[in-house]
């Protein structure tokens, strides 16, 4: 380990009752301040993982490392969420302080903290609508602001642009961006090759176990890919990114 | 007005007024819970489980509320529990363990029929019969309820919304599942007098229903829920009073209609959720 790993999993093996291993002999470095990826088809163990550096489920093998006191914060699928809720966008920021204060309603200071990363987050004025009066974009920044109210260290988020359109993707993708540069380290999981994983600095692929990990340009190549999809795909240089291609239809978005 | 008034020179009127009032807020402040959770059923099952503890209390001689009470509590920490387990669904869970619990009453009922007359009571409420220690017990109930929602109000909002980013937040979701299904059974106990077991699921349901057509702020809901809950128990046990029909079935009516009143008055307006 390093000063500056934060989570570190270690020939990590998880198994749901007694069925086949969700993910077998994984290892996995989260170092401070990085941005990962984490690509893989249906069912391949990749919300497995973030749970795992989440503490939400234990290992049936292998070794977690922790950083002490680590703040991790996690932002789910947008589309689990229940939009139908009688919730307003300041309630939902404010469940990342449930156990900081008994009472029910916000001190002045958490309505400033409030205010102050719905501003950052392009919401001010918004914490009085209900979730769902908002905008896709708007919505995934709601609960990205959620994580933030805990100062992470770590940001996980599953699918984070899941059921967005193109638009809302890029405007995901650049928040994200900034958070990352800004220090707080991001993994999360996507199926998006094109829209999301060529983008980002670092990728890892897992189909149950880790098949390749590293800048997207040493792993998103036809033989990491096959090995990933279980599928033959071409990859092609496009203006500096690399685009996958399905060799059997037209350029397109894995999912 | 003095036709009005004339129920209020009555004690039991009075016991059963100011029981009834806090056992529609009590309903209205635990339904929101139930409500949205997507576990109405629960209400009306639990009632029914409570039977089967109602009818072996009894048999036995033993104290109606206790035996009940630890019945209701048991089958709702039973409901919880298989609940959880991944292919069972919740109305499932509570199908399975009311509706046995309610067969063993009424098996109960039919071996012993000496017991009939008691239960009775619980299956349609005795508003006549209630005593100042009825009110004690639904007080005291009501109290613990709303300190629960109180001091566990951040908990028990984000379990309830978003369980899986609670618990992995560091939320115990599994505890404030366990005190909620406790607090529900602790309520219908205390308020089957009142309402009777087989109307005190509408107690549960109708407030917090109505409540979510009018405001999108949980805050909120739980404040209203709480005011068309009392108030229309409130009025319903003075109107059952005037037109001589059953306390519990007037209170629920009232609630209905509280409920067509605004759904008509929002079906087109800004708070409607359009609810699936």
């Amino acid at each position: 380990m390093t000063p500056d790993t934060l989570v570190a999993l270690e020939g990590v093996t998880c198994t749901y009752g007694k069925g086949p291993a969700a993910i077998r002999d994984v290892d996995l470095r989260i170092e401070a301040g990085r941005f990962t990826g984490l690509v893989g088809p249906s069912g391949s163990g990749k919300t497995t993982v973030l749970r795992v550096v989440l503490d939400a489920i234990r290992p049936s093998s292998g070794t977690v490392f922790r950083a002490p006191d680590l703040r991790v914060a996690y932002v789910p699928q947008i589309e689990t969420v229940n939009w139908d809720f009688p919730v307003t966008v300041s309630e939902v920021v404010l469940m990342a302080r449930t156990s900081a204060r008994l009472l029910p309603w916000p001190s002045r200071a958490e309505r400033r903290q409030v205010d102050e990363v719905l501003e950052r987050l392009g919401l001010p004025g918004l914490g009085s609508r209900h979730i769902r009066e908002l905008s896709g974009g708007q919505q995934q920044r709601v609960f990205l602001a959620r994580a933030l109210l805990a100062r992470p260290q770590l940001l996980l988020l599953d699918e984070p642009t899941s059921g967005v359109d193109v638009r809302t993707r890029h405007e995901v993708l650049h928040l994200l961006s900034d958070l990352n540069a800004s220090g707080i380290a991001i993994l999360l999981t996507t199926h998006d090759l094109n829209g999301i994983a060529a983008h980002l600095p670092h990728l890892v692929c897992l189909n149950g176990e880790v098949l390749a990990a590293g800048h997207p340009a040493d792993v998103i190549t036809p033989d990491v890919l096959q090995r990933t999809y279980g599928a033959p795909l071409d990859v092609l240089v496009h203006g500096g990114m690399r685009v996958v291609v399905d060799p059997h239809g037209a350029v397109q978005v894995i999912e | 007005m003095s036709g009005f008034w004339e129920p209020f020179e009555f004690a039991f009127f009075r016991n059963g007024l100011a029981v009834a009032t806090l056992a529609g807020a009590l309903c209205g402040l635990v339904g929101v819970y139930v409500t949205l959770r997507n576990m109405s059923y629960i209400g009306h099952g639990l009632s029914h489980a409570i039977f089967g503890g109602a009818a072996a209390s009894a048999l036995i001689g033993f104290n109606f509320f206790i035996g009940a009470g630890i019945w209701g509590l048991a089958s709702g920490l039973a409901i919880g529990r298989v609940a959880r387990r991944r292919g069972v669904a919740a109305d499932a869970a509570i199908g399975i363990v009311t509706t046995a619990s309610f067969a063993f009453g009424i098996a109960l009922l039919g071996l012993f029929g000496q017991v009939r007359r008691a239960l009775d009571a619980a299956l349609f409420g005795s508003i006549l019969g209630v005593t100042t220690a009825d009110v004690a017990v639904v007080a005291g109930v009501t109290v613990l309820a709303a300190g629960v929602v109180f001091f566990g109000y951040r908990p028990l909002l984000f379990t309830t919304f978003d369980p899986e980013v609670a618990q992995a937040s560091g939320v115990r979701t599994g505890v404030a599942d366990a005190v909620l299904m406790a607090i529900l059974s602790l309520s219908i106990l205390a308020t089957m007098k009142v309402l009777g077991v087989v109307l005190v699921a509408a107690a549960l349901i109708i407030p917090p229903v109505t409540a979510r057509l009018l405001t999108t702020s949980f805050a909120r809901l739980l404040f209203l829920s709480v005011a068309i809950g009392s108030v229309s128990a409130a009025v319903g046990m003075i109107l059952s009073y005037h037109v001589n029909v059953s306390s519990g079935a007037t209170i629920v009516l009232v609630s209905a209609l509280v409920f067509t009143v605004v759904y008509g008055l929002t079906a087109r307006g800004r708070h409607s959720l359009h609810l699936p």
